[in-house]
């Protein structure tokens, strides 16, 4: 019975590590002979199917959406644990919607920023609209991963700084935010994963053109340009199927931005682990 | 003999201290008629109690008897715990500590030491220089000499003055306590609380904190509670004896040891319970 089990456990092993490597594997295969110099040009034209403007923007949709939603989510959780009373019904009720919130599909999330964002406010499909909806799309992990972290940190941490008579507001920062950190920053990648990855909602609230916004040209009137990251622009390529080999190059490149996003994380978690 | 004797018919802290020194002593911490809930749990009923200046006064007794409790309504961190009331005067030189003192001043004078050794995930420099930093000091030089002169009077600064930088966590559990007494020290505190801070300590750094108060008794109040009745007699001057959230004896350690006046009392400190 003993060695039954162990073999399924072994082949359950054996599977999932054989799918990723096999994806990874298929992608490379498909992909890297067709990363030209070409692929990495300023401007996407129908000839060209650049990738660059994509690229830049998802790093910008990310990092919009990232701060729109960490300070917000850390904000409620730093709330939840530190400063609500466990038992009250405000906070169970906070707790309720973020689980429900986070097994919403992310195409509903799509459809309220076209409804809310782009309809309503009149945001249009702009890079404004989608980093909104991602923001309140990953906000529940974030929120959720905070307040794992927080909850984690040794209470005699929080008894330390209070009893040396500092306030709640020294108390928290100072001696239980930075151990809680660590967890935080992992909640803030899984989110930034998510943001990459998002295909769905974006197509609702972004859109599709293969620009950078103009910065540079119209300041911040930009936020409201259309723009396509490189997952949407991944879908909008195969789905016209004139491009399928730059559609594999550009996966191999959402590929390793997501692989360095995640070692870069690792890596100053680590960092801000040994500075405690 | 004859001070013992007159010893026993003086139940208050002063009238005992002056019988033993022939001098006056001053009241530090005052307690009188507080009344403790925790919810519908009377965690502290009507206690009334004085802790004289420059002393070391120990809280003893059963599990449950509401010695730590009191030891942190003097300090307010009982105010961290939902549903808890407290009625009745606490008084820090004369001043009420819930109407007449900012909490975190509060805080600042009346240090603690809590059961546990907790340093904060940081450099051992940065543990201490914690509390300086939070009530202003920022000038690097005059923390360099708070830290020093804390750690000295901890009697820790040889075992950790070439790694102060380092964190202490790397530190020993007993290393770690005085550490975290040496941080208590660095607010200039008037009063130290320790509750109960030896009893997670091998005997050897026991013996080492115990050495440690008995130091500190002549510049700071220190009020400890602890499980180890042979640690009170060892390290206080002044004891209280507290059950079922009653103070129901205090006085000199050595009268209180050798001849209890409530039964409850000789019961406890002859082993009977407890």
């Amino acid at each position: 019975m003993a060695k039954v089990l162990r073999t399924l456990v072994y082949i359950g092993a054996i599977v999932s590590t054989a799918v990723l490597a096999g994806i990874v594997g298929y992608i490379l295969i498909n992909g890297v002979p067709y990363l030209t110099p070409q692929l990495f040009e300023w401007t996407y034209t129908s000839e060209n199917v650049s990738l660059m403007p994509a690229l830049i923007n998802t790093l910008l949709m990310a990092v919009f959406a990232l701060v729109l939603a960490l300070p917000v989510g850390i904000g409620a959780a730093i709330y939840l644990v530190e400063y609500a009373r466990s038992s009250s019904r405000f906070v169970r009720a906070v707790r309720m919607t973020t689980e429900t919130l986070q097994g919403i599909p992310s195409i509903i999330y799509g459809l309220f920023g076209l409804l809310f964002f782009t309809t309503m406010l009149g945001w249009g499909l702009s890079l404004i609209s989608g980093a909104c909806t991602l923001a309140i799309m990953v906000l529940p992990v974030i929120m959720r991963t905070a307040e794992e972290a927080l909850l984690a940190v040794p209470e005699s941490y929080k008894q330390g700084g209070f009893a040396l008579g500092a306030g709640p507001v020294r108390t928290i920062f100072r001696c239980v935010l930075p151990s809680a950190l660590p967890g935080i920053l992992g909640g803030g990648l899984l989110a930034l994963g998510r943001c990459v990855g998002e295909v769905a909602a974006l197509l609702f609230t972004a859109g599709t053109v293969a620009q950078i916004p103009d910065f540079a040209g119209q300041g911040f009137l930009a936020l409201f340009d259309s723009c396509r990251t490189l997952a949407v622009h991944m879908y909008v390529l195969s789905n016209e199927g004139l491009h399928m080999n730059e559609t594999y190059a550009t996966a191999v490149v959402l590929l390793a931005l997501v692989v360095i996003l995640n070692a870069a994380a690792n890596f100053a978690a680590k960092k801000l682990k040994r500075g405690i | 003999m004859e001070a013992v004797e007159e010893k026993m018919v003086t139940p208050t802290f002063i009238r005992g201290a002056e019988a033993h020194r022939g001098e006056e002593v001053q009241t530090k911490m005052e307690v009188r008629n507080l009344d403790l809930h925790y919810g519908n749990f009377h965690a502290l009923k009507d206690v009334t109690l004085v802790f004289p200046e420059n002393e070391v006064t120990a809280l003893i007794g059963p599990s449950g008897c509401g010695k730590s409790t009191l030891l942190k309504t003097l300090n307010r961190m009982n105010d961290l715990v939902d549903g808890c009331k407290v009625t009745g005067a606490i008084e820090l030189d004369g001043k009420d500590a819930y109407k007449d003192i900012d909490v975190n001043d509060l805080r600042r004078r009346v240090g603690m030491v809590f059961q546990q050794p907790n340093p904060f995930p940081m450099s051992i420099y940065d543990n201490i220089a914690f509390g300086p930093r939070t009530h202003g000091i920022k000038k690097k030089d005059e923390l360099d000499v708070i830290v020093e002169q804390s750690l000295r009077d901890a009697a820790i600064w040889d075992e950790v003055k070439d790694r102060l930088k380092k964190s202490a966590l790397g530190l020993s559990g007993g290393q770690q306590q005085r550490l975290c007494i040496a941080r208590a020290l660095a607010v200039r505190p008037e009063v130290l609380l320790l509750d109960e801070s030896t009893s997670a300590l091998d005997p050897i750094s026991t013996a080492k904190i115990e050495e440690l108060v008995g130091q500190l008794a002549s510049k700071y109040t220190v009020i400890m509670v602890t499980h180890n009745m042979l640690q009170a007699i060892r390290v206080s001057t002044k004891t209280a004896f507290f059950l079922l959230g009653e103070m129901v004896e205090a006085g000199d350690t050595d009268t209180l040891f050798t001849h209890p006046q409530d039964s409850r009392t000789a019961d406890y400190v002859s082993g009977r319970f407890g």
